[in-house]
């Protein structure tokens, strides 16, 4: 059989966009290695809102707009809008609350992971180590019978909801911003032009609608079912980021001094291993969360909740990592709070514990 | 024939059910309601050697999974 079907050539071709997009949104002014990052973003949605009161990061991304929209029309032009509901909602919810915790703690979730590798910051290899190892994890789960459970087909109005939402809050935000909180310094003041963030984002959501790509599922093929399909788009994205970043002079090779990032191994560890574990568990990385609640599903919208709920308590409670500073000249390690690490550590748990119910439980008759 | 009913179930599930099903000899009919579980299925079954016949139904496909 070829090796280069179609989906794998479609897969290799939306990386390659996503890559590049990742690439000419910071140089238009996303903030550095952050083109495009879905637990940062929606972070910035949330701040946006005033659900949290971080200053910097505040702001009404319109990319992750545009990615709801953008796959939302697409789903509906191609048939694969399907609304459903019903998958253990609630638990959905938490386990994506910790994932963004998770990812807040790490600084990226897996798509800026990827980007940020891309741009020579090591410190995302500590990451994607972890990644992997609570994808492993999550595996032993599934191929033991782990499951949250089948959903049913729900109303149109139900599975259209989110998107729409969406797409007024958007209006709003291009329309009356002084609704909403916009950060003066910081990253949330790192953007590009709106028109650009929003094109992009829906370019993105109409190539992700498409290809179906998922940075976890990628890795939870491999070792499931030994199929490198999904992490072709992976490998292409940091591929196609790779060569952008050296044309752009965005390329640095380190663990130190790399843009909104930080050297705490450990946690750079553990904060990707609860984003691949409650990824793997739900289905899906947060961009393919999104993806889906943009075909109708009202699990995975909540998922998105979860994560933006997860991103305003992950700044309430001050549980996020902070990047590396230098303070007189001395580099000072930044990482989670004592708040961020049992947090983070409490979640690990949780999904643990939830892993095991769900796989273990004998299902009522 | 012996059947497998996916629809309804997210990623992975339908694979995971699938791979569960195929350990055994024999012939299957897989049930699944989206085109992600359809291409994942049918990707999966062709790469373990067998050959997969779609076929639309109400709601969904209908994966005719055979082995040579």
């Amino acid at each position: 059989m070829k090796f280069l079907t179609k989906d794998k050539l479609w897969l290799i071709v939306s990386g390659g966009i996503l890559g590049i997009l990742g690439v000419i949104l910071v140089v238009f002014g996303n903030p550095k290695n952050m083109g495009m990052c879905v637990a940062c973003f929606i972070r910035d949605i949330a701040g946006g809102l005033k659900l949290h009161s971080t200053a910097t990061v505040q702001y009404i991304r319109p990319e992750i707009l545009g990615v709801i929209i953008g796959a939302f029309v697409l789903s509906v032009i191609t048939g694969d809008f399907k609304p459903s509901a019903g998958s253990s909602p609630v638990l959905r919810f938490i386990i994506s609350f910790i994932v963004m915790v998770g990812a807040l703690v790490f600084l990226g979730c897996p798509l800026r992971m990827i980007l940020r590798l891309s741009a020579g910051d090591l410190n995302a290899l500590v990451g994607l180590v972890g990644f992997a190892c609570g994808i492993a994890v999550a595996c032993v789960f599934l191929s033991k019978g782990f499951t949250l459970g089948s959903s049913k087909a729900s109303s149109t109005v139900d599975g259209a909801a989110l998107p729409v939402v969406s797409a007024v809050l958007l209006l709003l935000a291009v329309s009356v911003p002084a609704l909403f909180a916009s950060s003066s310094s910081g990253p949330g003041s790192m953007r590009a032009p709106i028109a650009l963030s929003l094109i992009a984002g829906l370019v993105i959501g109409v190539i992700m609608q498409r290809s179906r790509m998922c940075m976890a599922g990628g890795i939870r093929d491999v070792i499931l079912i030994k199929d490198v399909t999904l992490i072709l788009g992976f490998a292409s994205i940091f591929v196609f980021a790779l060569v952008g970043n050296l044309v752009a002079g965005t390329f640095k090779l380190g663990f130190a001094s790399q843009p909104v990032a930080h050297t705490a191994h450990v946690w750079n560890f553990l904060g990707m291993f609860a984003v691949g574990l409650g990824s793997a568990l739900i289905g899906g990385c947060p961009m393919r969360q999104i993806i889906l609640a943009s075909e109708g599903s009202a699990d995975s919208a909540m998922s998105v909740l979860g994560m933006l709920i997860g991103a305003a308590f992950a700044h309430n409670f001050s549980l996020a990592g902070s990047a590396d500073s230098v303070v007189d000249g001395v580099v000072k390690v930044g990482g989670p709070s004592a708040n961020g690490k049992i947090a983070l550590i409490a979640g690990i748990l949780i999904l643990l514990v939830i892993a095991a119910t769900c796989t273990f439980r004998k299902e009522k008759k | 024939m012996r059947t497998v009913d996916a629809r309804g179930f997210s990623c992975p599930q339908p694979v995971i059910m699938t791979k569960k099903a195929m350990k055994e000899d024999g012939d299957l009919d897989v049930f699944v309601d989206n085109r992600v579980a359809l291409e994942n299925v049918t990707r999966f079954a062709e790469s373990s050697g067998a050959t997969v016949k779609r076929e639309t139904i109400e709601g969904g496909w209908k994966l005719g999974i055979r082995r040579s």
